[in-house]
């Protein structure tokens, strides 16, 4: 269990972050991923890889922690409205460094198109993995990103950096 | 903006473009791929889009590592939560499997795929190892071939390998091989990994006797058959 934890919790505390957007959340949420690792051991058939597994588990705990936090909604709007008290894009923009202002519209977008693009840049995750993480179609998994990249380029066009797609 | 937005969302994506991130993350099988490659290869609006692609993939790399890692304090909680759990035996077989899949769950499409770059090096080093070794046996032989004249004896003079020793061979996977088929196959083949990873290259080494060399070619001609290999070679 130590070789499996010192292995994957960062990667799992990064993707459960990404959602909950609390550290402290976030790194209760591991334990209990792990806690379930440990209890379910012997449900695991192999049939996906162990980083899917721990990944759909994540996820299930992530969004379990979000229904149970009354301040923080899983719609747009909510997660938009938390993200505008730092940096506007416009302040971005004025900075001049598409890499920060890429970074920043990587984290507005709403929680669904953050994870999937996470799954798929950062995690490195296939079509079919996606779909079993999330619990989706795989043709919604290709669409979902696709909308999601559109949702990016609407920012950065937003902030003022345009990059030649749409 | 809003109009914008509407105009964006009206517009359908064709499947390649819809592929486009997951061939930039390297997630897609052999067939995707080379579609993709072939359409970037022509249309310079998909090799455009690409570019972003590549720029948004290396920014949530960026964005997700600079996130940090988490305190002990999540591992003090994990441990302490189970070591208040009742105390369970897994099974061998459990304990086996879930060791392999491990192995193969830590190694990323981009590391699997340094690996198979690495491991064709490591391929044509082993292959000049294995000539100079020849080369310098041939010599060997040919002077023991000329004291054997003097021997009564008409037996051919031969060289212990480790008779005993059950036979080995370097393994490279496809990249496209899943941990369950891995499994799979070092469950028929009653296989073990006792050496991995080093050049993108697995040593198995093959039930517990020592195999005739007939047998031994016959089953890396098996193993070199298997959909998820690309390339077995014997090893000691």
């Amino acid at each position: 269990m130590q070789v499996l934890y010192g292995r994957h919790h960062v990667r799992v505390f990064r993707f459960g972050l990404r959602l909950v957007r609390d550290e402290q959340v976030a790194e209760d949420l591991i334990s209990e991923v792990f806690l379930d690792v440990w209890r379910q051991a012997g449900k695991f058939e192999g049939r996906s890889a162990v980083t899917t597994w721990l990944l759909a588990i994540t996820r299930f705990k992530a969004l379990s922690a979000l229904r149970r936090r009354k301040d923080v909604g899983l719609d747009d709007e909510t997660a938009n409205a938390i993200e505008d008290t730092s940096d506007d894009p416009e302040v971005v923009a004025q900075k001049k460094d598409t890499s920060v202002a890429l970074r920043k519209c990587l984290t507005s977008l709403s929680p669904e198109h953050r994870e999937i693009v996470d799954l798929v840049y950062y995690h490195e995750k296939s079509v079919e993995e996606v779909a079993e993480i999330v619990g989706i179609p795989e043709n919604t998994v290709k669409t979902r990103l696709f909308y999601a990249r559109k949702k990016l380029a609407e920012l950065l066009k937003a902030a003022g950096i345009e990059r030649g797609w749409p | 903006m809003m109009a914008m937005s509407k105009k964006m969302l009206d517009q359908e994506p064709s499947e390649i473009e819809m592929l486009l991130p997951f061939h930039a993350a390297g997630t897609l099988n052999a067939r995707d791929t080379r579609r993709v490659d072939e359409a970037l290869a022509s249309d310079p609006e998909l090799a455009r889009q690409y570019a972003v692609i590549r720029e948004e993939y290396a920014e949530t790399i960026h964005l997700n590592e600079s996130l940090g890692a988490p305190s002990a304090r999540a591992m003090h909680k994990l441990f302490a939560a189970i070591d208040g759990e009742p105390v369970r035996k897994p099974s061998l077989s459990t304990g086996l499997s879930a060791r392999v899949a491990e192995f193969f769950s830590r190694l990323s499409p981009r590391t699997l795929a340094w690996s198979a770059s690495l491991g064709a090096v490591a391929l044509l080093l082993q292959a000049g190892v294995i000539g100079a070794v020849l080369v310098k046996n041939q010599t060997a032989s040919f002077q023991t071939a000329s004291l054997s004249i003097k021997e009564p004896s008409s037996a051919p003079f031969t060289r212990d390998l480790g008779a005993s020793v059950p036979p080995r061979a370097l393994v490279r996977f496809t990249p496209e091989a899943r941990m369950s088929d891995i499994t799979a196959l070092l469950d028929n083949y009653q296989a073990s990994i006792v050496d991995g990873a080093k050049g993108g290259m697995f040593r198995l080494q093959f039930g517990s006797r020592a195999l005739g060399k007939d047998e031994v070619a016959s089953l890396l001609s098996k193993l070199q058959g298997e959909k998820i290999v690309n390339l077995a070679v014997p090893t000691p």
